[in-house]
Parts: C-alpha cells; structure tokens; sequence
C-alpha cells in the first residue's frame, strides 16, 4: 500500500460528496471553456485586421453611405497604395437564420486589398468578368452545399427585390482566424439596379478600405484624407482597420466585459466548492491525522496526502470538464444561428487557461486544510470529537 | 535490569484565558526494562498527560524524560516523529484505525516508513496479524471487526515495528468484559513472551492487576 493509494481511498471515503464535488468543477470548467472561447473568438475578429489597411466612412455613422466619386481622391493622397470598397448588402439567405456577411464589392481591387483570402486566377477572371457573378467562403460552401455555378438567392431588404448570383469562386483563407464566411459580390450589378430602380441610391458606397504602404503613417494618411472631404456633405472618419473593428466588438463590450468577468468568477466559485470539501474533510480526519503523526509520519507526509486529494479531485473534475468542452463548444455553435460566429473553435490559450485554473483550485483549496493539518497538537488532535 | 524510561523533575501545565494549570507537579519516575506498569487515577489526575509525555506526543514544561537512551524532551519535531516510528507501539481506547484501509493496511502503516521492501513488509504484516490472532481477518475494514477484534488489530499496529515501549491509553476502556480480558490477556503476552515494556493507563483495577507494577496519580502527584 503506498501514499497514493490512501489518496484514492481517501478521496472515495465520501464517494457522493466527491462525485457532486467532480461535476462542480467539471461544469465549471465546461462554463469557462465555452465564455473564453466566445469571448477570444470576438476578440480574434480585431487580431484579423491588418495593420496596413484603413477604413474611411462617413464621420456620423458607418451605416451612412458615401460617394463613389471619394475614391480618387483618397487614391491621389500620398502613401495611399490602393483603394477598394464596400457596401453592407444584408437580406436573407433562405431563412432569416443563416447569418453571414453579404457585401456588394469592387472586384477589381477587392482581392489586392485582402490577400488573406486566397482565390485562385480563373476563379477570379470568372468573378470579375460575370456582372451577377459572386464569391463565397469556403465555410459557407460546405454548410449550405454550394458548388461552382450554383445560383445564390437573395431576398434583398437594404437593396429590395430579389437577387440571383452565379458562385464563380471559393476562397481559402489564408490563415486559421481568417473569416471564410463572406459572400462578395459587385457593386457594379447592385449599383445597375439602385439606378433604375431607387434612383437617388446610385454610386454609394458603404466605407473605403484604404491600403497604405507604410503603417507607420496611418495617422498622417487618415487625416489627410479626412482634410480632403472636411466641410462637405458627408464627411469622413478615417481609421485603422483594428480601430473600426474595435468599434464593431465594442458594441457588445459590456457583454463580453461581463462574460470575460464571469468566467472567471465561475473558477473563484468552485475554488471555494473545493475549498469546503477540503475543510470538511480534513476536520473530519483531525484524529486520523493524529494518529499519522503518532505514527512517525512527517509534515511532508501530511502535506503530500491532503494536497494530493485535492489535486486528484481538481484534476479529475478540470480533466472531465475539458474533455467535454470540446463537444459541448461545437454543440454551442451548431445551436447558434448559423454563421452568426465566423469561426468558432477553443484556443490552445483557452486549454492553457483552464488548466492553470484548474491545477490553482487545487492547490489552493488544500492551503487551509493543510495549514490546521500540520499546526494541530497530536494530544489536541485526540481530543477531537468530530 | 535497566530503566527504560527516566522521568526526573517533570513539570507540565497547559495554558486556559491566560491562566496557567498545572496538571503534572515535579514528578519523578524509573520504568524498568520489560516491566508492565499500570498508571492509575481518577479522571484529571494526570495520567494520560503523564502517557503522552513518555511516548513522545506531548511536550513537558520542564523536566527530563528519558525513554530508550534519549532525552526525548530535547528533540526537535521532525527527530521525535522519527524516534516514535522506531521506538514506541501505541494503543488507543478508541484503537484509532484508518476506515478506509484493511486491517492489513493499518498494521502496515507504520512500515511505510521503514525500508522494507514490499515481501518483508507483507511478512511483518502477517506476523503481528497473526500474533494478535487476527491472522484470517487480514482484508476486512474495521467497520467489519468487533471492538475487540480492532483493538487487537491497533496492536498488531503497535508492534509491527518491533518497538522495545508498548504504551496504552484505556485499552480496554471500550470493550465488553470477554473482549477486555482478551487484550489484556494478549498485553500479558506481549509483555511475557515478546519482552515489551509496557506503560498502560486505566481506570479499570482487575485490568491493572495484570500489571507487574501499579502506580497511582493524584492531582498531578504519584502516591
């Protein structure tokens, strides 16, 4: 019989009060598996930006439109290497629950400015040559079974009517947070028809990617190209791809503040679930304990029996935990509407986090118990009526 | 014969809200290689206090207490847990066995901390089970023994390591009459056939007629 076998045993002496405790923490580590992996999946949409593009949109509000005719201008400003653009199209993809960007875009520049998304030529030439042409992630195309040549609908709400594009491509990405479930189509074909059908709406443009050649002068080139359109009708906020993002997310900052916090909380939680148990049953083995050093056993003996139950029992609920969160994460979003992430998987840094946590709940649940442990008398020990 | 244990000018208080009880006054006492002393008393005489001290659990205030050749009152922790597993058996009223091991598992406990290798270990084990006569209740727990059947078990426990002191608190203290007469009937042995010096406290007077020596505590004091 050796230390580890009396751990074991020890551990089971309770066996449901051990069970309850396992799940605890189990759950708890599924909670923060599923709140950090929600919460550096948002955040990964800004690590996706590139430090060499900007954004200009109009200064009030990105959901104003801008003129076509900025594009020269902003092509003409120093440092400007290349310009594209973007309008948000919206409308609905069969059912209104398959969420995924839908953005009407400038083929001739759009792939240039965006080099993560990897198309190959003929499917590009096919793109660009095609006005009802469009392009899609890779994602979306085994979600939804699309293949070249298929025929996308769109009913349209931003841009009425209903909308037939030809896919044409299937673009890559080029790195792992790389959103693969966009679908791009010209602005050309949707401007066409804002023109005979919403006059008024023609040569719009919902914001300006900006790519400069230089990042370190993305302040001097974003106020240049806002001096160029100051006092206007629509003037312009120029800023860092990362900051727009920013803006984006921030809007669901307080939530994702708050799920940052709770999944915290929850470790703190079960720390304190853990801690009670320990307590408990270190009080309850005050004579046994008693006993151990009657015996000759050391304070490191004592100290390796406690801390070793509580890391058995933290581990055994953190290993539980994290082997569930894997299939109970893509369970989550299955359950999402689809698209409404546009990449969902846990990040080795969640892993890591997790299992830091889980090794500091046990190590700091055994802390008390050990401290009463070794500082209680033998004779006081004895004396204990539990 | 020599003394086994040398108990000069032993003093022990304890301190409660600031006032200092005296619970042992300058005793002094000599305790015979291979003797069987029974410490009497009425309860708050100081027996056990007296008990604990000689076995190395409890700290004097002042005084020596020399058992085995060694001042144990000198020792530091970690020196007098050592001395304990290799010099003193203990045997408790409530025989203090761990629940969740075997009765092999708790004779073993006190092996663990000894070189043995696992075979040697497993034939100790088997020696003091079977001395004790609880050769045959080796797997069970001690919610499956009798009171008696335990205790004898706390003393497979006690001797397993060989130690030349056996010391008991109330080892009968907890049984029916057949089953104390059997421990005591098994300490007369270990005491005759093995050779232990044995200091046991009890309260209990055909107990202590067992004994080759009976001593009597009062408030502290030997009478």
């Amino acid at each position: 019989m050796k230390v580890l076998k009396l751990i074991f045993k020890n551990a089971l002496r309770h066996k449901l009060r051990t069970t309850l405790t396992i799940v605890g923490i189990a759950i708890a580590v599924i909670a923060f598996g599923l709140l950090r992996t929600v919460v550096t999946i948002w955040d990964s949409s800004v690590d996706a930006t590139m430090a060499n593009r900007l954004i200009t949109r109009q200064s009030v509000s990105f959901i104003f439109p801008l003129p076509y005719s900025y594009k020269e201008k902003i092509e003409s400003v120093p440092g400007v290497s290349k310009v594209t653009f973007q309008n948000w199209f919206g409308g609905t993809y069969i059912d209104k629950n398959n969420f995924f960007a839908r953005l009407a875009v400038d083929p001739a520049t759009m792939f240039d400015v965006y080099p993560e998304f990897i198309l190959s030529k003929d499917e590009l030439n096919n793109f660009k040559k095609q006005r009802n042409a469009c392009v899609i992630g890779e994602d979306i195309a085994k979600q939804y079974k699309i293949k070249l040549g298929d025929i996308m609908t769109l009913d349209g709400d931003i841009f009425p009517g209903r909308w037939d594009f030809v896919v044409r491509g299937i673009y890559k990405g080029k790195n792992k947070n790389t959103d693969k479930t966009q679908m791009f189509f010209q602005w050309d074909y949707v401007n066409e028809r804002m023109k005979t059908e919403m006059p008024g709406r023609e040569n719009e443009v919902g914001w300006y990617v900006v790519q400069v050649a230089n990042p370190n002068k993305s302040a001097e080139i974003s106020n240049q190209i806002d001096a160029l359109f100051k006092n206007s009708t629509a003037e312009t906020k120029t800023e860092t791809e990362r900051a727009f993002a920013q803006g984006f997310v921030s809007a669901s900052g307080a939530i994702i503040s708050a799920m940052n916090v709770m999944s915290f909380v929850i470790i703190g939680i079960i720390m304190l679930v853990l801690a009670n148990t320990m307590i408990m049953s270190a009080r309850e083995r005050t004579r046994e304990y008693a006993v151990f050093k009657t015996l000759g056993f050391s304070r490191l003996h004592l100290t390796g029996l406690i801390f070793g139950e509580s890391m058995l029992i933290s581990c055994l609920g953190g290993g539980i935990g994290l082997f569930l969160t894997f299939p109970i994460v893509a369970g989550f979003e299955q359950a999402m509407p689809k698209g409404f992430f546009p990449f969902f998987f846990i990040e080795p840094i969640t892993v890591v986090l997790a299992v830091t946590a889980t090794i500091l709940v046990g190590v700091i649940s055994a802390i008390f118990p050990i401290h009463k442990a070794l500082n209680t008398k033998i004779v006081d020990g004895f004396r204990y009526v539990g | 014969m020599a003394a086994i244990i040398q108990v000069k000018n032993l003093f022990k208080s304890y301190w409660r809200n600031n006032l200092e009880i005296p619970v042992l006054h300058d005793l002094t006492l000599e305790v015979e290689e291979g003797e069987f002393l029974a410490l009497m008393g009425p309860s708050g005489s100081g027996k056990t206090t007296l008990l604990n001290l000689i076995a190395g659990i409890d700290r004097p205030t002042r005084g020596e207490v020399n058992v085995v050749g060694t001042d144990i009152a000198k020792l530091g922790e970690s020196a007098l847990a050592k001395w304990r597993s290799s010099n003193v058996g203990f045997v408790f009223q409530f025989y203090n066995l761990i629940p969740v091991l075997t009765a092999f598992e708790n004779v073993e406990l006190p092996l663990l901390l000894t070189k043995l290798s696992k075979a040697e270990r497993k034939k100790h084990v088997e020696t003091a089970l079977s001395i004790v006569g609880l050769g045959d209740r080796m797997s069970h727990y001690p919610k499956q023994l009798s009171g008696g059947q335990e205790q004898r078990v706390a003393i497979a426990r006690a001797i397993v390591t060989d130690p030349s002191l056996l010391v008991a608190d109330e080892p009968t203290g907890d049984l029916d009459r057949k089953s104390a007469e059997e421990i005591l009937i098994l300490m007369d042995r270990l005491n005759k056939e093995f050779k232990k010096t044995i200091v046991m406290v009890t309260h209990d007077p055909h107990a202590a007629q067992k004994a080759s020596r009976q001593l009597h505590l009062e408030k502290g004091d030997l009478v």
